[in-house]
């Protein structure tokens, strides 16, 4: 009785310990951004509550006085241009490299894979020469180009092994239905990936919401910037921090992310870890 | 009609499917990738266009540069000390959520933020967090009594100034990459957890076997694929990176008391415009990246045989 | 006039030649059961004739016109795969009218065919659910009925009733045989099943490691098989076969009986050891030997006999069959 007592104060405070542990940074970053500057500029002040009235005053400026509409949008802007771009590719390469391609698909298709172990820290000194000779810098279309290079290899393995789970007969009984190779992909192979597609245009999305190296390499224009580059490099402004505005801006642009993300978790994961975790 | 036909055949429909893919993949992953290679041997500059090989020159120079020892160092540092407490508490963590309990997917959800929200912004967090005056750390320590008295644990100063300090400013960086991979290490335990046979599990509560002893003679060899590959992510993420870095310190305090390759290969290719050495420090990378691309090779080809 | 001709046909996965050198000619109309024991290269056969495999030798020809290299769709053949593959993200009404969708018909017409099929095979009130809402045996209804809502030239099934309980497969082989002779469709057949290619078949090609070891009526392939193989394949029990005058005979476990039962004046008499009966109801079987070789028969249950006894047992002259003893070919008197 007692074991099982102090077994579940345990779990709970394991529990607590990793919630706090994990969410602590956004939890300050909600009362941050809504604090009254005297309050929040007082080193004796209780940082972890509100001390005063809460104030709207950082948010307002967030979105009126700084450029943060902009980033958000030009963050989806690329984002959307990206997940078309990583659609396009991914999905016929996929299909490819599940259904007909044979021993050298394989082989292809972890090579494919393998590309994604490339990081941005070794590619961007080449790809910001690459960007400067084709005129892009300070161009969102930089990034549009760019960014495919991680989200399309590890969005074509992931639908690979998506595909490969559909049973190889439903399409070879739409060939015999009528369907070309071609036209059997389209009717019935296509709409049996939605839930893969899905998860890869969540997946390509959320990357691209967080890569940082390459929009910090290739932007400086401040109205071309995206969220991540823009509230650090625009809202530090030498040693002027707008705190109660920086906090909001990071929030309000990590919770929708993040929410998709969650909600696609295991999916990823398990693409991720690769046929190694069984399920 | 006879495209129709010639694209029934296998051998033109594979290979057109997957040329998009290929042709991209060359042309901005594998011709950036031999790029780097030829800059690192080359005298080439942002501002001096006229490209000539300089051989081993630069990896040379850089091998003798302080800054550089300084940075791989403080790279290795940084990756297995990230790693090695990740891999403590993740197994600690996937241990709790595993269970089922209420309000899990809220639990979820907030334990999963620092993966899944961009680092970028999570780090935004913690300069707020760890900031030279404000810091809400701080003051808690100032509360509990463990700083800003004589005799305090953490000394008499009203703050730490967490970023001004070498050791402090490392201890950062260390701690935004395990809180930061925590969440991903975890899912990957948990998936490989679910996989133990429920009774393998519950005979070792039966028999009494506490944590440790759960961890390392069980969990620890059944999940040891899981294990490895969560390793490997956590290395490639922490290895690679330079976001948590470049947010919180930009390689500071002087003299780069946390530079790390990927920063110092941006300080020089980017914004000094040598990319010739910028690519000579990135490629510094190679070697560790080339292992983990080996291992996790032969993880697939073992998982295709699954 | 043959609908479907198999000439010397030919297919290898690297080593494995899972179909190897067959001759068949299917005739219009005409419902041809292929059988044979799992791995014998059945479900390839189909597979080359539908034109989702490519042949590695000989031809197929349909309707007069070498289709070797004319994909599934341009062959007029349909298939029923062992699963259904039934397109789940599909009602069952938009399963059946797949197949002319593709074809770009018009949506009366089509709701016209898929009526048509549906009511075939009585299934019409089932078309407005999703293939996860129908039971076993009606989803391998959706599939003949998606199979035939295009009047294929040729109808292909492969064990279309092995995935259905033993009750279901009576009745659905029943109705198999009762709708195929209704519209005349010719059918190829795949089972491993030798009662169900007995029953359905009007001729069936037996088939062993690639090869059609005979081709024939059920009669033909029950009373005159070619070979030991197909001797011992058809039929439960099998065949005997005992060693005699330097060649195999072989009679069947039902036409072995006591000696003075039997109306032939000069039967073929051996001495039969029973060791064992097993009372089934409508018969009954005797496990035993004769000399050293292990023997069976099978007999009225009314007949009184004894395990442990010794017997004079024989066959009608007529109703023993020779093979040879190295190759196992039959030997025709
Ligand atoms: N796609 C394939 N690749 C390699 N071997 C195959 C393939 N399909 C069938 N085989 C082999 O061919 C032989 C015949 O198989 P199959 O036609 O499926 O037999 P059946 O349907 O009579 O059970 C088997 O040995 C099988 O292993
Ligand atoms: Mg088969």
């Amino acid at each position: 009785m007692l074991k099982k007592i102090l077994s579940k104060a345990g779990f709970c405070g394991g529990l607590a310990f990793f919630i706090v542990f994990s969410a602590s940074p956004f939890y300050i970053m909600l009362i941050t951004m809504f604090k009254k500057s005297h309050d929040l500029f007082n080193p004796t002040n209780n940082p972890f509550i509100l001390n005063e009235p809460f104030t709207a005053e950082h948010v307002k400026l967030l979105f009126t006085q700084t450029l943060y509409t902009t980033f958000l949008l030009n963050t989806l802007y690329v984002g959307v241009a990206v997940v078309l771009i990583t659609v396009a590719l991914s999905v016929p390469a996929a299909f490819s490299l599940a259904r007909i391609a044979g021993r050298w698909g394989e082989n292809l298709g972890i090579g494919i894979f393998l590309t994604y172990l490339i990081p941005p820290t070794l590619l961007f000194i080449p790809l910001s020469r690459i960007i400067s000779v084709l005129g892009l810098q300070n161009s969102l279309w930089s990034l549009v180009l760019v960014y495919p290079t991680f989200t399309v290899p590890f969005c074509t393995w992931l639908l690979m092994s998506f595909i490969k789970s559909i049973p190889r007969e439903i399409e070879e009984q739409a060939l015999i239905d009528g369907c070309s190779r071609l036209g059997a992909l389209v009717k019935v192979i296509l709409p049996l990936s939605v839930p893969g597609i899905i998860t890869i245009i969540v997946f390509a999305f959320t990357l691209v919401a967080n890569e940082y190296i390459y929009a910090l390499a290739f932007i400086q224009d401040s109205a071309k910037k995206t969220i991540g580059i823009g509230l650090t490099t625009e809202l530090v402004r030498g040693d002027v921090f707008y705190w109660g505005a920086l906090m909001g801006g990071a929030l309000i642009a990590s919770i929708p992310v993040a929410l998709l993300y969650t909600f696609f978790l295991d999916r990823i994961i398990s693409g991720l870890a690769m046929g190694t975790v069984r399920r | 009609m006879n495209v129709r036909r010639l694209l029934d055949r296998e051998s033109v429909l594979a290979p057109l499917l997957l040329l998009p893919v290929v042709l991209y993949v060359v042309l901005f992953i594998g011709f950036p990738f031999v790029m780097s290679f030829v800059y690192s041997i080359s005298n080439v500059t942002v501002g001096n266009p006229d490209f000539r090989v300089t051989g081993l020159g630069n990896f040379r120079e850089i091998l003798a540069d302080k800054v550089f020892q300084k940075s791989l160092l403080n790279t290795f540092i940084f990756t297995f000390v990230s790693v090695g407490l990740v891999l403590v508490f993740a197994h600690a963590l996937a241990e709790i959520l595993i269970r089922d309990f209420r309000g899990k997917w809220l639990v979820r959800f907030l334990i999963m933020l620092p993966w899944t929200a961009p680092i970028a912004l999570g780090s935004i967090g913690f300069l707020w967090f760890l900031d030279s005056l404000f810091s809400p750390l701080d003051w808690l320590l100032r509360a509990v009594g463990l700083l800003g008295k004589p005799g305090a644990l953490f000394g008499p100063m009203s703050n730490l100034y967490w970023f001004g300090r070498p050791d402090l400013a490392m201890a950062a960086v260390i701690g935004v990459h395990v809180w930061r991979l925590l969440p991903l290490a975890t899912v990957i335990l948990i998936a490989g957890l679910n996989s133990i046979p429920k009774e393998i599990t519950e005979a070792a509560q039966m028999d009494g076997a506490g944590y440790f002893r759960r961890l390392f003679q069980i969990n620890l060899p059944l999940l040891f694929p899981v294990i490895g590959v969560s390793i490997l992510f956590a290395t490639f993420f922490t290895f690679t990176d330079m976001t948590v870095v470049w947010v919180l310190t930009k390689g500071g305090p002087p003299p780069h008391s946390t530079q790390v390759l990927a920063s110092l290969a941006f300080l020089k290719g980017i914004q000094g415009g040598d990319l010739a050495q910028g690519a000579a420090v990135a490629l510094f990378f190679f070697p560790v990246l080339a292992g983990i691309a080996a291992i996790v090779l032969r993880l697939v080809k073992k998982a295709v045989v699954i | 006039m043959a609908i479907v001709e198999l000439k010397g046909i030919s297919k290898s996965f690297g080593q494995v030649r899972a179909v190897d050198g067959v001759d068949v000619e299917i005739k219009d109309g005409e419902f041809l059961v292929l059988l044979g024991p799992s791995g014998s290269g059945k479900t390839t056969l189909m597979r080359l004739c539908a034109g989702l495999e490519r042949p590695t030798g000989g031809s197929i020809v349909i309707d007069g016109s070498v289709v070797n290299d004319v994909p599934p769709r341009e062959r007029g053949i349909a298939m029923v795969f062992q699963s259904y593959a039934l397109y789940p993200h599909k009602t069952v009404f938009r399963n059946i009218a797949f197949p002319l969708t593709v074809e770009g018909m018009d949506k009366a017409e089509i709701r016209k065919k898929v009526e048509w099929a549906a009511g075939l095979l009585g299934i019409g009130h089932l078309l407005d659910r999703m293939p996860s809402q129908v039971s076993g045996g009606e989803k391998q209804r959706v599939a003949i009925a998606r199979a035939l809502v295009r009047r294929p030239k040729v109808l292909l099934m492969d064990e279309p009733l092995s995935n259905l309980d033993a009750k279901v497969r009576h009745s659905a082989r029943d109705e198999l045989k009762k709708f195929q002779r209704e519209i005349g469709v010719t059918t190829i057949y795949v089972t491993h099943d030798q009662a169900e290619a007995m029953g359905l078949g009007d001729r069936i090609a037996v088939m062993h490691e690639g090869k059609v070891r005979q081709i024939g009526t059920p009669d033909d392939i029950y009373h005159y098989p070619a070979d030991t193989f197909v001797a011992g394949f058809v039929g439960t029990p099998p065949m005997n076969f005992i060693e005699k005058d330097g060649l195999l005979t072989g009679f069947r476990p039902e036409l072995f009986h006591p000696a003075e039962l039997i109306s032939d004046q000069d039967p073929v008499r051996f001495r039969f050891r029973i060791e064992r009966v097993e009372n089934l109801g409508a018969y009954s079987l005797a496990y035993g030997t004769i000399g050293s070789v292990k023997v069976i028969a099978n007999l009225s249950p009314r007949l009184r006999i004894r395990e442990g006894e010794e017997r004079d047992f024989g066959v009608s002259r007529q109703d023993v069959r020779y093979f040879d003893k190295q190759t196992g070919a039959g030997i025709r008197r």
